[in-house]
């Protein structure tokens, strides 16, 4: 456990003294920033408009729903994003090792194979967790000047973090294949974009394969938590995704001891 | 202490090394002396248990490494060609971490990295980060890591690669005060590294055990003859007569110099030659513009070795 610990705190060094960190969240925060600006002016205006219309014709006023019409699109859009920002996270988790060759370091002291790979998937887990916090300011904003339902925006951020930490245990997994940063990054970007037209393919395809394909969709499996409601099936789901793709990191690193260059 | 017999690893088809057996007392410095890619890394990648062997059996602090390679991982320090160092963290960090993972509690954890930065000399640099420092002080980091778990076993891949030669000293005199508590694995390519740190040396070439022996023993097998390079100008038949006039002769190789009128004359002799040959060449009126005893380069104590093997 210590150990695992060990792992955990030279990872979040690494990112932390290295300005792709500062990089990945500036430009998360802004991606992000620019979606909530989006919806939030677009939902300002309707309100607007039904307000004028409801004096026009003196009728009551539309009842609007923030959650509804803001916070269950914001985080859909949030959670694609996350996708395609993430591999920037895992891609030197452990390439970066391979290529400075201190992994040898690891091989060579007394640790498992799954305290090297837990400390660095729960790095990468705390590293997204760091990053969504600049999006609660938005979220700060609606509670400050609206009235929003907290139970939805607390399970949507569950549900970012367990689409977040399945997403880190298989860019882990690339990351483990190669000592090329770049190459691991592209590979995180193609599973990212792998498990987001699976679900747009279930639109297109027939009735058995769709449901698989709808399953598979790491994506499909977020809407619920956007709409504040927490489902153990999708729960599982996550933990399932993360569990398997951090045994394929750890079978990878065994045996490339066993074949080692 | 270290035991290792027939070991064997294939990458892919390559063979790397090939039943390589040797064996390290408590205590005693053993050099692991080859040309690269002779194995030398291999096979301490196998007794570090970075990696098995395709197969073999060794035993390192009393641990085998197929069934024990954690008792085996607590208990060695390894220093590989490239150091393993994280070029973001400083030195007190990066000690730090490695204390962590090799398991050193907490409350020892500090006095053990003050040690070690004390025996490799790192006190003016603690908190640099480690990127920024030099190739001498980034090798003595990686060394001052493999020291900090005070291990019963070092090895140490080719520990004063890229250093200065004031560094080198130091470095080898560090390691010949290991000695003695630690059991210390060395390779190198540099023979007279090994002659000066080693009681023991194993030389390997080909992925194979070609000798195995203490330096002076070696040194004595090698200076078995001594070689002298000629250049002479004049009759080349004269001195040729002139060099097989002397008894012990026993090997004469004549090259067309760079200069014409030239020759370039290698002899092998049992003993000492140069003065008489010097003498004598002149007395018969021919020119010699060269003549230089050849020293033996890691390259000839293989040829020398393996044929020697063979007629044997």
């Amino acid at each position: 456990m210590s150990k695992t610990l060990a792992i955990f705190q030279k990872e979040m060094k690494h990112f932390f003294y290295s300005p792709i960190a500062y990089i990945v969240i500036a430009a998360f925060t802004i991606i992000a920033g620019i979606f909530f600006y989006l919806y939030l002016s677009s939902f300002v205006e309707a309100a607007f408009m039904d307000m004028i219309r409801s004096q026009q014709y003196r009728m009551p006023p539309q009842k609007f729903n923030v959650n509804l019409q803001l916070i269950r699109p914001y985080f859909w859009n949030t959670a694609l994003i996350s996708l395609f920002v993430l591999p920037l996270v895992t891609m030197r988790l452990y390439s970066e090792e391979k290529k400075s060759k201190t992994v040898e370091l690891l091989y060579t002291s007394p640790l498992t194979v799954s305290q090297i790979v837990l400390g660095k998937f729960f790095a990468g887990v705390v590293f997204y967790i760091v990053m969504l916090v600049p999006t609660m300011f938005f979220m700060g904003l609606l509670f400050a000047y609206g009235n929003p339902e907290l139970g939805p925006v607390l399970s949507g951020y569950l549900g970012l973090i367990l689409l977040g930490s399945a997403f880190i245990s298989g860019g882990l997994f690339i990351s483990s294949l190669t000592e090329n940063q770049i190459i691991a990054a592209i590979g995180g970007f193609g599973l990212a974009l792998v498990l987001w037209i699976i679900g747009w393919a279930a639109n297109y395809s027939g009735p058995g394969l769709a449901s698989v394909l709808n399953y598979l969709s790491i994506i499909n499996h977020f809407e619920d938590f956007a709409q504040g409601v927490i489902d153990t099936k999708h729960v599982f789901y996550y933990l399932l995704f993360s569990t398997f793709g951090i045994y394929l990191t750890m079978k990878s690193v065994e045996s490339t001891r066993w074949r080692a260059s | 202490m270290i035991e290792v017999k027939d070991l064997t690893r294939y990458y892919g088809e390559k063979r790397a090394i090939h039943n390589v057996t040797f064996d390290v007392q408590k205590g005693e410095i053993l050099g692991l002396l080859g040309p690269n890619a002779a194995g030398k890394t291999t096979t301490m990648r196998i007794l570090t248990c970075a990696m098995p062997p395709t197969s073999g059996e060794a035993k390192v602090a009393g641990f085998d490494i197929w069934t024990e390679p954690m008792e085996i991982k607590k208990r060695i320090g390894y220093l590989p060609e490239n150091p393993p160092l994280y070029s973001d963290l400083r030195v007190t960090e990066y000690l730090d971490f490695v204390g962590k993972i090799k398991g050193i509690p907490s409350n020892k954890r500090k006095s053990a990295i003050s040690d070690v930065i004390e025996k490799a000399g790192l006190n003016e640099v603690t908190h640099q980060v480690v990127g920024s420092l030099s190739k001498g002080f980034k090798q003595r980091v990686g060394l001052a890591q493999a020291l900090l778990n005070d291990p019963e076993v070092l090895i140490l891949d080719e520990p004063t690669v890229g250093l200065d030669p004031r560094q080198i000293i130091e470095i080898r005199e560090l390691i010949k005060n290991l000695g003695g508590d630690h059991t210390v694995i060395l390779s190198t390519h540099i023979l007279p590294e090994v002659e000066m740190t080693c009681g023991r040396v194993v030389i390997i070439n080909e992925g194979e055990v070609v000798a195995e022996d203490t330096p002076e023993n070696l040194t004595r097998r090698l200076k078995g003859s001594e070689r002298t390079v000629l250049e002479v100008g004049g009759d080349k038949n004269a001195a040729l007569a002139v060099i097989n006039g002397f008894g012990d002769v026993l090997n004469v190789e004549v090259n067309n110099s760079k200069s014409p009128g030239r020759y370039q004359i290698r002899v092998e002799t049992r003993s000492d030659i140069r003065s008489d040959l010097a003498k004598s060449l002149i007395q018969k009126g021919l020119a010699l513009y060269e003549l230089r005893a050849e020293t033996y380069s890691l390259e000839d104590i293989f040829l020398h070795l393996t044929t020697k093997e063979e007629v044997a």
